[in-house]
């Protein structure tokens, strides 16, 4: 248990220290990395450790996303109440959601899904007056304040960042270690044997849902307002199979795997887009090879080989 | 003009949309009949035809339709042999693992993609029709046999009507009376006992792979005189195939085929009358809703 605490704790402690040390351009990314690893985490609570395969988180995302956005844009608020209101758009897609795509699973519950976000995605489209589309708007610079913090500075934007995360990975931990996320993972390894024990599995995967949801909503929300920007392309098809790819790339079923798999995808990307404008195609690449030769992903094959421990 | 001819107009484009549709989404509903995987790269397999068909007709001099005849042999079997090759070489390795297989198919979506991309670059490129006369279409007013303006189609939009039905027929016939249709029907029922009587399962799985990409190129070359080839053309008829093959029942191809007619028709009037983003929001929510609360699909018989 003290190892557990001592690696993840040490992971916080590290990225602190590197605020002090990193060039102002791989400062800016890793305050982003976190960001969207907390998308990943949110992702792997139900990927990684229920086994529910969604392709299109990225409806939760934009949902808080907008949220935020909206909530400033068309509210007037501050940076706090926009992210709560984020985070309640979140939560309420997801629960929408999950309780119309959980009488599916399998292969239907990821087209299912895929179709909600798809939906979700000309929703936005649809009511471009207000969400500008494709081409998005940018976030009032004086909503981007919080508790007298401006957010527009870049120290103070990744001391936001490493909180969000912190939170998410301390969260995540808990909920791993704890009854709750046992049964999770004792539906994903056997769905019929967790009823058969008398699991009602149907609330335990709705719970993992809203849960998984509303986490990347609020990374969603996050991120808009960091960043300062909000568009359509957070809703589009990409932003769901992002976070499989990180979750599958770091390791699902792992709580640093999704930190671990969007830092290596996010400068894979980088250094890819700097090559060629078809850079996606190393997204393919790698979702090809992780599937034939690494399912379990950089940090699974850690736990089989080296760290048996490993939460 | 009014609303009959509008209406009139709209049932061709839509027949044309449907024709297509119904190609792309049987090949995608012989491969999860008789494989039991969804391919998400179908879509990318249509777009691989429509390209490769302008690569084939501009490579090919004198009349146009020689090169459109030559790119509606060359490029399915182009893009079969693809498609055979990644089940080959991927999908066979993950054992057809259902959900493996999507992430699969999405990596192959991207690399074909993007690979498209580099080469063939982001232009948008038309392919000369073989044959494209229009035809003025006559319509009754007060009494008189009357031709409005703009009212008419061209002979290309009829023959691809045409052309679909016989390969789908043809299609038919070979599943229920050749040979390889019997093996196909064989391993679709049960896996295990046609392995066990001898048949080369693997094989027939590349084939089927294969062929179900080709029909979606064999699409697309029709289409590809209509609209133009794009790197990006793939996403909407993916779409349509999935929210087809799910109405008409996963894996049942007359299912397939009365589906795509209705979404073909339906999407043409839709889109001639009501605003498309709207259309799509309310037929893709439809269908999902059709999963959750009837997930054999509108014409599916539900599985033991």
């Amino acid at each position: 248990m003290s190892r557990v605490l001592l690696l993840h704790g040490g992971l916080i402690a590290l990225l602190a220290a590197l605020h002090f040390v990193l060039p102002p351009y791989h400062h800016g990314n890793l305050a982003r990395i976190m960001v969207l690893s907390v998308y990943a985490m949110g992702y792997n609570v139900m990927f990684g450790y229920t086994g529910l395969l969604s392709l299109g988180h990225a409806l939760f995302f934009a949902a808080g996303m907008y949220g935020m956005g909206l909530a400033v844009s068309l509210g007037g608020f501050g940076g706090a109440i926009a992210l709560g209101a984020g985070l309640a758009a979140a939560f309420s897609v997801a629960a929408i959601t999950g309780l119309l795509a959980l009488r599916t699973a399998g292969v239907q519950l990821m087209i299912v899904t895929l179709m909600f976000a798809q939906a979700g995605y000309l929703t936005v489209l649809y009511f471009g007056e207000v969400t500008r589309g494709d081409e998005g708007f940018v976030v009032d610079q004086t909503a981007r304040m919080i508790a007298g913090l401006d957010l527009r500075n870049e120290a103070v934007r990744y001391w936001a960042a490493l909180l969000a995360f912190g939170l998410t990975l301390g969260g995540t931990l808990g909920l791993v270690l704890s009854p709750f996320g046992h049964v999770l993972i004792a539906i994903r390894e056997n769905e019929e044997r967790a009823r058969m024990l008398g699991y009602d599995v149907w609330r335990y995967k709705f719970v993992a849902f809203v849960i998984s949801g509303t986490i990347s909503g609020a990374a969603g929300a996050l991120y808009g307002l960091l960043f300062g920007y909000v568009g359509a392309s957070f809703a589009a098809v990409p932003y769901s199979i992002f976070p499989l790819l990180w979750v599958l790339l770091g390791g699902a079923g792992t709580v640093l795997g999704p930190f671990v798999g969007t830092l290596f995808m996010f400068y894979l990307i980088d250094i890819s887009s700097g090559l060629t404008s078809a850079y996606l195609i190393v997204v393919g690449i790698a979702l090809v090879l992780l599937i034939l030769f690494a399912r379990a992903g950089l940090m699974g094959e850690l736990r089989r080989r080296v760290m048996p421990w490993l939460p | 003009m009014e609303f009959g001819p509008h209406l009139i107009l709209a049932l061709i484009e839509g027949s044309v949309q449907a024709a297509v549709l119904a190609l792309t989404a049987v090949g995608l509903s012989l491969v999860f009949g008789v494989m039991r995987v969804v391919n998400v790269a179908h879509g990318e397999f249509y777009m691989l035809g429509a390209v490769l068909a302008w690569l084939i007709s501009t490579q090919i001099a004198g009349h146009p339709a020689l090169g459109f005849a030559a790119a509606l042999i060359i490029a399915p079997l182009v893009v079969g042999a693809i498609a055979a090759a990644a089940d080959l070489s991927i999908l066979k390795r993950v054992d057809y693992d259902p959900e493996a297989t999507i992430v699969a198919t999405i990596g192959i979506l991207y690399i074909l993609q993007q690979v498209v991309l580099m080469t063939y670059g982001p232009e948008a490129r038309p392919v000369e029709a073989p044959f494209n006369t229009r035809i003025a279409l006559p319509w009754l007013e007060g009494g008189e046999i009357v031709y409005p303006w703009g009212f008419g189609t061209t002979t290309y939009k009829l023959a691809v009507i045409g052309a679909a039905a016989a390969i789908l027929t043809t299609l038919w016939l070979v599943l229920s009376r050749s040979k390889a249709g019997l093996m196909m029907r064989a391993t679709q029922l049960d896996r295990e006992m046609a392995l066990a009587f001898g048949l080369p399962v693997e094989r027939i799985y590349a084939v089927v792979f294969g062929a179900g990409a080709a029909l979606a190129a064999l699409a697309a070359v029709l289409i590809v005189p209509i609209q133009q080839a794009h790197y990006l053309m793939g996403a909407e008829p993916l779409l349509l195939a999935f929210i087809v093959v799910i109405i008409g029942g996963l894996g049942s191809l007359r299912g397939t085929i009365v589906a795509a007619i209705l979404i073909g028709l339906s999407d043409g009037i839709v889109s001639v009358f009501f605003s498309p983003t709207l259309a799509k929001i309310l037929s893709t929510l439809l269908v999902a809703m059709v999963l959750v609360f009837r997930p054999q699909g509108l014409f599916g018989q539900r599985r033991a």
